[in-house]
C-alpha cells in the first residue's frame, strides 16, 4: 500500500484465509451465535413441553394458586430455565431475521440494538416478577 | 431502466417478445414443496411467539403486582379474543418446536437426502395439527 507522502507500508494480516473465512457470516461474527441458538434449542424442547402442560394445569387459577405452583423450587427454576433460554433464543433469532432483510446501515443497527434490549429488558420483567412469586 | 446491468437481462419470450429475464431466485415461479413452506413458516412462527412473549411478561409481571392487576389479565386472556389468541400461540408454539426438532437433526447431519426431506416436512405438518388440537381440546376440557 503506498501512502500519499510516497512511503510503502506494509500491512501483515496474521490470520490465515480459512480462520478468516470461518469469521464471516451474514453476521460477520463468528459460529458462537450459531453455537448458542442450537443450544438453547434443545433445551428448549422439553421446557416448552413443560410449559405448555403448567399452563394448561393453571387455567382460571388466581394469584395464591401462580403463587403455589413457583413455590416449588423445582417449579421455580424450569420457570427461571425457561426465561433465559427463550429470551436468549428470541434475541438470536430475531437478529438473524433482521441482519438478512435490513440492509440499510442505521435502521439496521437500531432495530439489532433494539431487540437485544428489548429481549433483555422483558427477560429481566420475567425474572424479577418470578423470583418475586417464588421466594 | 434503472440500472446499465438490466441491459443484460433482456431476451426473448417464447413468442419472440422482449422480456426481461427474471433474476434468480424468483419465489413465484416455484411450485412450493412442503420444506419451503416450513422454512419460512419457521420463521414467521418465530417472529409470532416473540410478540407472544409480551403475554407471558404481562401474565407473570401481573401476577407479581397486584389482584386486580392479575384479574384483569386473567379476564382478556379468559375473553374471546383472548383465548383465540392462545390457540393461535399454542399453534405457532407447537409448529415451531416440531420445525426446529427438525432443524436440530440436520444439525446433527441427518435426513439431508430428497426423500427424508420430504417425508420429515409432511411428518412434521401432521405432527403438528395433531399436537395442537389435542393441546386444545385439553386446554377446553381442563377451563
Amino acid at each position: 500500500m503506498r501512502t500519499t507522502s510516497g512511503k510503502t507500508i506494509r500491512v501483515d494480516i496474521r490470520r490465515s484465509m480459512l480462520g478468516r473465512a470461518r469469521g464471516l457470516g451474514a453476521a460477520h461474527e463468528g459460529a458462537r451465535t450459531w453455537w448458542a441458538q442450537r443450544v438453547t434449542a434443545l433445551a428448549l424442547v422439553p421446557l416448552t413441553l413443560w410449559f405448555i402442560a403448567t399452563m394448561i394445569g393453571l387455567e382460571g387459577t388466581d394469584r395464591a394458586g401462580v403463587r403455589a405452583w413457583l413455590h416449588a423450587p423445582v417449579s421455580l427454576v424450569l420457570l427461571l430455565c425457561l426465561i433465559l433460554a427463550t429470551f436468549w433464543h428470541m434475541a438470536l433469532g430475531l437478529c438473524e431475521v433482521i441482519e438478512d432483510y435490513v440492509h440499510q446501515g442505521a435502521l439496521r443497527l437500531t432495530l439489532l440494538l433494539g431487540v437485544r434490549a428489548a429481549c433483555v429488558l422483558l427477560g429481566l420483567l420475567c425474572t424479577v416478577a418470578a423470583l418475586r412469586l417464588g421466594l | 431502466m434503472q440500472d446499465v446491468r438490466d441491459a443484460l437481462m433482456l431476451a426473448r419470450s417464447s413468442e419472440g417478445k422482449l422480456v426481461q429475464r427474471p433474476l434468480s431466485p424468483h419465489l413465484q415461479v416455484y411450485k412450493w414443496p412442503v420444506s419451503m413452506a416450513l422454512s419460512i413458516g419457521h420463521r414467521i412462527s418465530g417472529v409470532g411467539l416473540a410478540i407472544g412473549t409480551l403475554l407471558m411478561t404481562w401474565w407473570l409481571v401481573a401476577a407479581a403486582l397486584s389482584d386486580g392487576a392479575f384479574a384483569a389479565v386473567q379476564g382478556v386472556l379468559s375473553s374471546v379474543i383472548g383465548v383465540l389468541a392462545l390457540m393461535a400461540w399454542t399453534a405457532a408454539l407447537i409448529f415451531h418446536l416440531f420445525s426446529g426438532i427438525r432443524h436440530l437433526m440436520w444439525d446433527i447431519g441427518l435426513g439431508f437426502d430428497d426423500r427424508s426431506y420430504r417425508t420429515s416436512g409432511w411428518t412434521v405438518v401432521v405432527a403438528v395439527v395433531a399436537a395442537t388440537l389435542i393441546v386444545w381440546a385439553v386446554g377446553l376440557a381442563v377451563w
